[in-house]
């Protein structure tokens, strides 16, 4: 009981942390079909920004105007280079993203240099908030439970009760019609590679302290962004929140559960040993593998349902 | 027209590297290649290398350099790729350079060990001696030796050995966290035998191996880790597989001592903190503050200096060591020839910065160095990072109780 | 055309044919005596060696054509992104060095020059059994299983020893003595020309795939997989016979790594390895079976030389990229491809004069441009690196302002000149173009 509620908190934090990132990632890759590999470098971008902007005017503002630079460069980059690349198809946008994820990193580098900086959490937060069986439930990781539950709820807002995101929501699904309709379809999808970078920079923001802030965050963080989004579906939101939380939860639950192959076919009867073919494999605990469970979901779910679990369009 | 414009360019460009490495054997300078990740997203490893090798170079020149001659680093980018490292290996025989050093990646070095080995057998009058600055699998030095590979830095089990050296007597239950790979898988195997071997009345009350590089919240293995009753984490992590894991630890209350291999190096002072007073250990061959307390004023001096010039702590005494052995084989030899020196390296003994007796062991060509266990701690003299906090020695282990058994089969060439 | 219709009797009509063979392929041809012979460019006549950098770097732009032609025939033919193709790279290297390894202790003794073949079916092999799940899908569905499928195999790489060796590799000597020409393979030329052999092959064995019903029908899926089903082949199969195909080709490329490098280890199927298949390919041109020949070319230099010169040449292939992306979505072959009409008219020799025009300018926009990224790098890396930034035994100074405002210069005015210069460009293209379609019309 003990485990399952540590378990059950541990799980919820990591997966609103992983929604976070691939919330604004779902709207990119929904709207206009691009696979962003620079998202992760907008992660990045936040946290650095977080940096050294709460070093001169504190940690409070700079939740506030991290976010915005990201929005902004985001914003920049859409209108000014994105969208010239959207007519040469979707691997042409996939490639322009790779080359600029690079020279983010590179720029990054130079700028901060290439150690961890110490960004960290502020100090009115680094206590422990409650005590759960014995170890303390640390008050940062209810700030971003907190912070990220109030993104979702803004978002959700955002998006059912105002014109702007009424016009989005169906630009996701039917992008053509919407253009036809006489929406400015190119100005949403500016607000919306703007709006998802900056969601990616607020991740940055409370993630960059509560992890490591590094030139190879965005690397590191990239691929599993990537694995929720397209787990969630394309045009789905509710489906990304979801994903996250299965997939922060599936990570979690399998570290604690030591159980392997071998255990299962013990039960069944079949004693594993050295000798038997593929024992190195059966042997492994969940543990082990515990942070490639995702991929593998990702794999099974995508041959029942290619849209992904909640999706409502392919791109 | 494509095919000949790749005419032309590969001409020219052909043209062009023949040129630029062509400078066959000059006898200016004795030439070291170094190989090691430049750029990407791991470059910060080749480059604080580089910056230490350059201060030490500077000094050894100063000192005289080796048979009347300075040395010269030339860096070669392998981006953690082994192909990338043997090309560095051709760049090196093609201008005839008679040293190559890599320090990071054991998978890279185990490929320069081959590579290195057939290239010598196959072109006896080109030959070239691989120095291993920091790739510690215990293989590379047992079941994979080679007569051509000298290694610089303890291997992992000397290190689990330090560490189980180090544990405290009222430390009984120990958990044991690491990679899973050949290095993570390695520490794990090694410290359960020195365990069994050294301290039988310390019982393993976890062994965990996890995915590399994926784990971002370790939380749910530090309730495990709480629920075992564990005294002391001993992890082989590096990076952020070891930084986020005694941030998980620190963040959640959890009362351990956690025992590492690389917090001390660039970037780990920075993201465990000040939380981490009195808590942190770490291995390690040096830090800034062994010269203070042993009373040695001139290293202590020059790593001061080195400091005041850079933005990180100065803690590769080690490949100051190495210079100084290839400084002194090949004045024994009395030439910068691969074979020859490499005979007259095997078996040397040298005083270190530390002022400790080193022996370049020839059975295997494994260093015997001394080891440290070092707590990161308030009131030390030299702060890590500007975090106010720094190394202190817990535990010294001497050379000679470092010499474990072996089992290389090395083929020695005569000739 | 109305020679060919003259030609009577067999052996006439057999030597047309083939001297008609040497007529369209002269640029392969041409290309493959291209390669035979450089290596000896570099070749130190004083030591009576090869420069085993050249020869190395030559070799791993051999294995890196067939890698990157076998992924178009994924993406360029058959429409399916891939981002786990490294792994039948990989997994065919990886038979192949236990393979030769068997070889060598004399358990299977297969001659060296066939272990390719070895690797091509472990990569088949392999191909069958992930791509029987993979392609149940298609276009973004696809692509990301194969994400997945990627990962999983290089964490499983780094775990398990008995096939994988962990970390540490397979590792092999190719020097196992049996061989159908006698030879030792100890010297690294005699790899490479066994790699230009098996590039030779493999490039013709890939072209006459296209022309099979296989390659036509996976052209009509890419093109419209609904109505290509009204053919009577199942879209499904095609793609799954396509994707075994493709592995098939990157195991012979895996194996041909093994031999030239002598170890296998876990980055041969990582994530890395398949994003430098899409950006070869997608350089060179998609649309063109040649296109990846010329992108492996390019971004092996790219990596393994320019790098050498700096240490900043990630931003370079990112700025390449998205010059690539914006302006030249055909890739490099595609942009010699559109000077076809224009060759074939005749009329090439009046672009000589407006491309002589771009030179300039676009050299002092490069060279101002990498002038200002290396002062960045310089001032903020290099100089703690104890680097001095020397073009030719001339040092520039990054705290100076002398060498940034040369840079100045160069970027806007060449920038400023180039505009000009490509107005110019384009409107000679278009004369010429009109001229074209006049003439064609009279015609």
């Amino acid at each position: 009981m003990e485990v399952l509620l540590v378990s059950l908190l541990n799980g919820l934090v990591y997966g609103m942390l992983l929604f976070m990132l691939a919330s604004g990632l779902t709207l990119i890759f929904s709207m206009m079909g691009v696979l962003n590999f620079a998202h992760a470098s907008m992660y990045m971008l936040g946290a650095y920004f977080a940096f050294s902007v709460s070093r001169v005017i504190g940690f409070w503002p700079a939740l506030v105007v991290a976010p915005v630079l990201c929005g902004g460069l985001g914003a920049l980059i859409e209108m000014y280079a994105l969208r010239r690349v959207h007519k040469n198809g979707h691997i042409a946008e996939l490639l322009f993203t790779v080359g600029l994820a690079f020279i983010i990193e590179k720029s990054v580098q130079m700028a901060w240099g290439l150690l961890p900086v110490a960004y960290r959490v502020p100090a009115v937060l680094d206590r422990p908030l409650f005590h759960v069986y014995g170890s303390n439930f640390h008050a940062y990781r209810g700030f971003m439970l907190l912070v990220s539950a109030v993104m979702f709820g803004l978002i959700w807002l955002l998006l059912t009760r105002t014109r702007i995101g009424l016009v989005i929501q169906a630009a996701l699904t039917h992008p053509d019609m919407v253009g036809a309709l006489g929406h400015n379809v190119p100005r949403v999808f500016t607000i919306v590679f703007a709006g998802g970078s900056a969601l990616a920079g607020l991740a940055g923001v409370i993630g960059g302290n509560y992890l490591v802030t590094e030139p190879s965050m965005a690397v590191t963080m990239g691929p599993i962004v990537f694995v929720v989004v397209v787990f969630g579906g394309l045009g789905s939101l509710a489906g990304c929140f979801i994903a996250s939380l299965i997939m922060g939860l599936v990570q979690t639950f399998a570290v604690v559960l030591d159980v392997s192959f071998a255990d299962l076919l013990a039960h069944l009867g079949l004693k594993v040993t050295s000798a038997t073919p593929l024992a190195e494999f059966l042997t492994i605990p969940l543990p082990r593998v515990g942070a490639l469970l995702p991929y593998l979901m990702l794999i099974l779910v995508l041959l029942l349902k290619p849209r992904g679990l909640m999706g409502t369009r392919d791109t | 027209m494509v095919h000949w414009l790749k005419r032309i360019t590969s001409t020219l460009l052909a043209l062009a590297v023949t040129f630029s490495t062509g400078a066959v054997y000059a006898q200016g300078t004795i030439k070291v290649m170094y190989t090691d990740p430049l750029s990407g997203p791991f470059a910060q490893v080749g480059d604080q290398n580089l910056q230490q090798f350059k201060y030490i170079i500077d000094y050894i020149n100063g000192r005289g350099g080796a048979l009347g001659r300075k040395f010269e680093l030339v860096s070669f980018d392998n981006k953690s790729q082994p192909s990338e490292a043997l090309l560095a290996l051709k760049a090196a025989t093609d201008q005839n350079i008679p040293v190559i050093m890599q320090c990071s990646g054991s998978n890279i070095a185990a490929a320069l060990i081959e590579g290195v080995d057939k290239h010598n057998e196959r072109n006896p009058t080109n030959r070239i001696v691989y120095v291993n600055c920091g790739a510690v699998a215990t293989e590379l030095t047992n079941e994979k030796c080679s007569f051509w590979h000298f290694r610089m830095d303890a291997h992992v089990g000397m290190k689990a050995e330090t560490m189980v050296r180090a544990l405290p007597k009222d430390v009984t239950k120990v958990y044991l966290l690491n990679q899973d790979y050949l290095f993570g898988q390695s520490v794990q195997r090694d410290m359960k035998a020195f365990l069994t071997k050294l301290r039988p009345d310390v019982k393993v009350v976890g062994d965990e191996l996890i995915p590399l590089g994926k784990v971002k919240d370790f939380s749910p293995y530090v309730t495990k880790i709480k629920a075992s009753g564990a005294q002391a984490l001993i992890t082989g992590n590096w990076g952020p597989d070891m930084t986020l894991l005694i941030k998980a630890g620190m963040d959640s209350g959890l009362d351990i001592r956690y025992y590492t291999m690389y917090a001390h190096l660039g970037g780990g002072a920075t993201a465990i903190g000040p939380a981490g007073n009195g808590k942190v250990r770490s291995v390690m061959a040096f830090h800034e503050n062994i010269a203070v307390e042993t009373g040695k004023t001139d290293t202590e001096g020059w790593t001061r200096q080195f400091r005041a010039q850079h933005d990180f702590d100065f803690y590769a005494a080690g490949f100051r060591t190495i210079f100084e052995f290839l400084q002194a084989a090949m004045n024994k030899a009395g030439s910068a020839d691969p074979l020859k020196f490499a005979q007259a390296l095997e078996g040397l003994t040298i005083t270190d910065m530390l002022g400790y007796q080193v022996t370049m062991r020839k059975p295997d060509h494994q260093i015997l160095s001394e080891y440290f266990v070092g707590v990161f701690t308030k009131g030390v003299k030299y702060d890590s990072e500007k975090t106010g906090l720094g190394w202190k020695t817990e535990t010294t282990v001497l050379p000679k109780d470092l010499d474990q058994p072996n089992t290389c089969n090395m083929k020695r060439p005569t000739s | 055309m109305s020679e060919g219709l003259v030609r009577t009797g067999a052996p006439a009509l057999a030597a047309g044919r083939a001297g008609g063979l040497l007529r369209r392929q002269w640029p392969w041809l041409a290309t493959l005596a291209f390669a035979l012979i450089v290596p000896w460019f570099s070749f130190d006549w004083t030591t009576g060696r090869h420069s085993g950098f050249i020869v190395s770097m030559l070799s791993q732009i051999g294995i890196m054509i067939i890698f990157a032609l076998s992924y178009n025939m994924l993406m360029g033919q058959a429409g399916l992104l891939s981002f786990g193709h490294a792994v039948f790279l990989g997994l065919g290297g990886y038979t192949t060095a236990h393979v030769v390894n068997a070889a060598k202790s004399g358990t299977l003794p297969i001659p060296l020059e066939l272990t390719p073949l070895v690797g091509g079916l472990g990569g088949l092999a392999f191909a069958l059994a992930l791509g029987y799940f993979a392609t149940k899908q298609r276009a973004t569905a696809f692509a990301m299983i194969t994400l997945g499928i990627g990962e999983l195999v290089t964490s499983c790489a780094l775990m398990f020893q008995t096939f994988f060796g962990g970390e540490g590799g397979v590792s092999t000597n190719r020097m196992t003595g049996h061989s159908l020409f006698g030879l030792g393979y100890a010297p690294p030329i005699q790899v490479y020309y066994l790699i230009v052999g098996w590039t030779a092959i493999s490039v013709a064995l890939m072209l006459l795939l296209t022309r099979t019903p296989l390659g036509r029908m996976a052209n009509a899926c890419r093109d419209n997989f609904e109505r290509a089903q009204f053919v009577g082949y199942d879209p499904r199969m095609v793609r799954f016979f396509q994707f075994a195909l493709s592995g098939f080709f990157a195991g012979i490329a895996g194996a041909l790594y093994t031999l030239t490098y002598e170890i296998v280890t876990y980055d041969t199927v990582a994530g890395a390895l398949s994003a430098n298949a899409l950006l070869m390919t997608y350089i060179g041109g998609v649309g063109v079976f040649a296109g990846p020949v010329v992108g492996a070319v390019l971004i092996v230099l790219l990596q393994s030389w320019v790098s050498l010169l700096s240490n900043s040449w990630l931003v370079y292939a990112g700025v390449l990229f998205i010059l690539m992306v914006t302006f030249a979505p055909g890739g490099l072959a595609g942009l010699v491809l559109m000077h076809q009409p224009i060759w074939r008219a005749g009329r090439l020799g009046r672009l000589a004069g407006p491309y002589l025009r771009l030179v300039v300018p676009a050299l002092l926009v490069v060279v101002g441009f990498v002038l200002v990224i290396e002062l960045c790098s310089f001032l903020t890396i290099g100089a703690a690196q104890g680097k001095s930034f020397t073009l030719s035994h001339v040092t520039i100074d990054p705290r100076t302002a002398g060498p940034w405002a040369a840079a100045a210069v160069l970027l806007a005015g060449g920038g400023v000149w180039l505009r000009y210069a490509i107005g110019g460009f384009g409107a000679a293209w278009a004369r010429v173009t009109e001229e074209i379609k006049a003439t064609g019309m009279r015609a």
